[in-house]
């Protein structure tokens, strides 16, 4: 039976998953603008694939912030007191991109939108690598002393296998939004897209491979849940196997669905790793935050979940509806000039 | 330099940076929202153009606004980690509603809104502003019900040594939450109104597009006028209630030290000595005091020194004291700077009644300064209300210097201030520079001028 601090482990997980699906593609179109652009009307092209969408992907991230200091105030305030200085490059990244995003047309000038152009790559860039680098250490586990605090060094935040971490999350993110250009796009610039996509693809993988070889040195993640996880990564892989397949195929729909489940997929495994912590303590596993001794009462989390599963549905409904409205390809001969 | 006091000014900068976009945007979408609404059922173009034009100022805003937002929420668990696990169970629940019920409505009304001009009918687009206006509202709801709570702890236990929360519906029925709601969102009313009548004031001043200049300073001026009416009764609404809740702060806006005695006299002006804990000239308003706080022309107010030897009874020893001067001074500020605003809305509404708008340079030039006031007012109300609750985070129950995170160092926090205020220095002048920009458009040009709009990702011509 599933208590309510499982479920809200659950729903935090789903808006994480969220989060990593649906801003991970506008992350990657941010990233493709410096890889893929060969002109302005090009990376404005690109931008506009996104324009009515980041926003609301990006509150996919608020959510599930604010869901974490809800339902686990310990978790929320050991992460973000622990992790200071990696969120402070966040939250800038973050600032830049959003408005970068509205600033970058606003004035008539190269110069001017060359740089909000930067902002806005940098920004799509450096979050995914340091959320990558934020999960994986997490899941190798922090030093947190018996008062929930963590007191972490250089080393702790930077290692061979965070750094893998970052990197694998930025790839699958580029990879993704390649995936979605090609199908947001048409002619030539989703041409080079799925051209793109089809050598990243293998990029992916060998990251994956890197990255859960070195997972099973550093982590317990075959060991503390190895009935549910070690299927799932079978999953993972066979997933961008497949997306490479549907690239060379110019399957783009199905393609995009296999990459987006290989992004489900890997935030997937990482929480269910986790559970039932929420962070890990590598002093003593005494130390760990769980989703017990983490959590909020008993009454805070039924009010929450009243409250969650009476509106997420509508949120659901309402973001499928605008991603219905704009349903039609950007095509750059459209462009008013 | 020591962390609480970095962390304190981080807070500090952080809160008034951010909130010099909040009521702006909130302002704002509720006055394009009525223009287009006006469009949408006169079928007026007029009023079409207008929507866009405030609308484009609007976004830039909005842009400012949502991304110092996201600072505010994490914030809370990078600078004041033991402060959050104290109150998150009860504090964490209406951040999360915040996100769940009105970010995302906003954002997701507003991408429809900024890309939708063609894609949707009339009707459903003029909904999809008010959706956004809405949301906007209710962010504001539920993020003030959070503020309430530290200002007026209400339905939870202790439990562990944390506040459980154990009553939901008393965080929304919170008193406090009552008559700060309505305070802040006709402040925000009235942050809007201002722009849009200082603005218009300006570009009428100039001789540019009068007309329809004109047609946005009357409504802005009506709303502002509303705005500032319900500011005054909220906010008197409010004062009274501090009497109850935290009398301490009272007397601090007040630099009540001693009991004042009945009938309360008001003091217009004070110099306060805080050392002394007295003040050595004053100037006063006799009765007017009682009324602020009893609504009648008798009562005593207690002063600082009676409530101290309060406190200390029941909270243990320590300086519960707020610091005077800025919580009386930014009390007169805001006071003084909302009775100028419900003067000049009254004046503004008198000359465009009698056609005589154009022809009073003079006031035209005030109103452009007066773009300012609302800015001043809010900021000061929240360093009145903010200071004026130390040394509590929340009142009676956790003190500032509890709150701070343990574990983060001064170098960290040094790094983030040095970070996060050089971002809002960036994104301040960018702000001003792109409004002044878009002013100097004016509506017509912006309607006329496609290459204008071609560099624009947001305009859904170039969408297409």
């Amino acid at each position: 039976m599933m208590g309510l601090n499982e479920l809200w482990f659950l729903l935090i997980a789903v808006l994480f998953v969220g989060f990593f699906f649906l801003e991970g593609f506008d992350f990657g179109v941010g990233i493709s603008t410096r890889f893929l652009a060969k002109n302005d009307l090009e990376r404005r092209i690109m931008i506009n694939t996104i324009g009515p969408f980041w926003d609301a992907n990006e509150v996919w991230l608020l959510t599930g912030g604010g869901a974490i200091f809800a339902a686990f105030p310990h978790w929320y305030a050991t992460m973000f007191s622990g992790y200071y200085v990696p969120f402070v490059f966040v939250l800038l990244a973050l600032i830049g991109r959003g408005v970068a995003f509205e600033f970058r047309g606003k004035v008539q000038s190269a110069r001017w939108t060359k740089t909000w152009d930067y902002v806005v790559f940098f920004g799509s860039l450096l979050p995914p690598f340091l959320f990558g680098v934020l999960f994986t250490s997490i899941l190798r586990g922090m030093p947190i002393d018996a008062d929930m605090n963590m007191y972490a060094g250089f080393t702790d935040f930077v290692n061979l296998y965070s750094i893998t971490g970052g990197v694998t999350v930025t790839i699958l993110c580029f990879l993704h939004g390649l995936s979605f250009l090609t199908l947001r796009t048409v002619g030539d610039l989703q041409n080079r897209s799925r051209a793109l996509a089809k050598k990243v693809v293998w990029l992916a993988l060998a990251a994956l491979v890197a990255f859960v070889g070195l997972s099973y040195d550093q982590t317990d993640i075959f060991t503390a849940r190895a009935s549910v996880t070690v299927p799932m990564i079978g999953a993972i892989v066979i997933a961008y196997v497949l997306a490479a397949l549907f690239l060379t195929k110019k399957r783009d729909g199905l393609a995009f669905v296999s990459s987006g489940a290989g992004i489900i997929l890997t935030v997937s495994v990482i929480f269910a790793s986790l559970f039932p912590r929420v962070m890990i303590s590598s002093l003593s596993s005494a130390y760990d935050l769980t989703v017990y001794n983490a959590a909020s009462g008993p009454y805070s989390l039924k009010v929450m979940t009243i409250v969650a599963v009476t509106l997420l549905p509508f949120v659901i409904g309402y973001q499928i509806w605008s991603y219905y409205v704009f349903r039609k390809r950007v095509d750059g001969k459209d462009l008013t000039y | 330099m020591d962390e609480l006091f970095l962390a304190r000014l981080q807070f500090g900068s952080t809160t008034i940076f951010h909130f010099l976009f909040v009521p702006l945007s909130i302002g704002l979408v509720f006055l394009v929202a009525l223009m287009e609404t006006h469009y949408v059922l006169k079928g007026d173009e007029r009023y079409k153009k207008l929507a866009k034009f405030w609308g484009h100022l609007f976004l830039i805003n909005f842009a400012v606004g949502v991304v110092t937002g996201i600072i505010q929420e994490f914030q809370f668990g990078m600078n004041w980690s033991d402060y959050s696990r104290f109150v998150g169970d009860v504090f964490g629940a209406p951040l999360a509603i915040e996100a769940l019920l009105a970010f995302f409505m906003e954002s997701t009304f507003i991408g429809l809104w900024i890309f939708g001009w063609d894609r949707l009918s009339p009707k459903v687009h003029l909904a999809c502003i008010w959706l956004v206006s809405l949301g906007t509202m209710m962010s504001a709801l539920w993020i003030l019900a959070a503020n309430s709570f530290m200002q007026e702890p209400v339905g939870f236990v202790m439990n562990n040594g944390r506040a459980e929360m154990n009553d939901f519906f008393a965080l929304l029925t919170n008193p406090q939450l009552a008559v700060e709601f309505p305070h802040v969102i006709f402040g925000a009313l009235a942050t809007g109104a201002f722009f849009i009548g200082g603005v218009s004031a300006f570009k009428i001043l100039k001789g540019q597009e009068v007309d329809l200049f004109k047609k946005s300073f009357n409504l802005a001026m009506t709303v502002a006028l509303i705005s500032g009416l319900a500011i005054a009764f909220s906010g008197h609404a409010q004062a009274k209630h501090l009497m109850e809740s935290q009398p301490m702060k009272m007397a601090a806006s007040e630099a009540l030290w001693e009991d004042s005695g009945d009938p309360a006299a008001w003091t217009a002006f004070a110099w306060i000595d805080s050392e002394n804990q007295e003040n050595s000239f004053e100037i006063n308003i006799p009765f007017a005091l009682s009324y602020l706080a009893y609504e009648k022309f008798q009562g005593d107010v207690p002063g600082m020194k009676t409530l101290q030897a309060e406190y200390e009874a029941t909270y243990g020893e320590g300086n519960y004291i707020p610091p005077v001067k800025t919580t009386f001074w930014s009390f007169r500020i805001m006071v003084g700077a909302g009775m100028v605003m419900i003067f000049a809305s009254l004046l503004g509404l008198y000359f465009s009644y009698r056609e005589t708008l154009a022809q009073q340079k003079w006031f035209l030039r005030a109103m452009v300064a007066l773009i300012s006031f609302p800015f001043i007012a809010n900021s000061a109300g929240w360093i009145m209300t903010e200071v004026g609750r130390q040394p509590w985070t929340v009142f009676g129950l956790m003190t500032t210097s509890a709150s701070i995170s343990p574990n983060v160092s001064t170098a960290s926090l040094l790094l983030s201030l040095i970070a996060f205020s050089g971002a809002y220095l960036i994104l301040a002048i960018v702000l001003v520079y792109l409004f002044i920009r878009e002013i100097k458009k004016g509506v017509e040009h912006h309607e006329a001028a496609p290459d204008q709009k071609a560099g624009d990702p947001f305009d859904q011509e170039v969408y297409l």
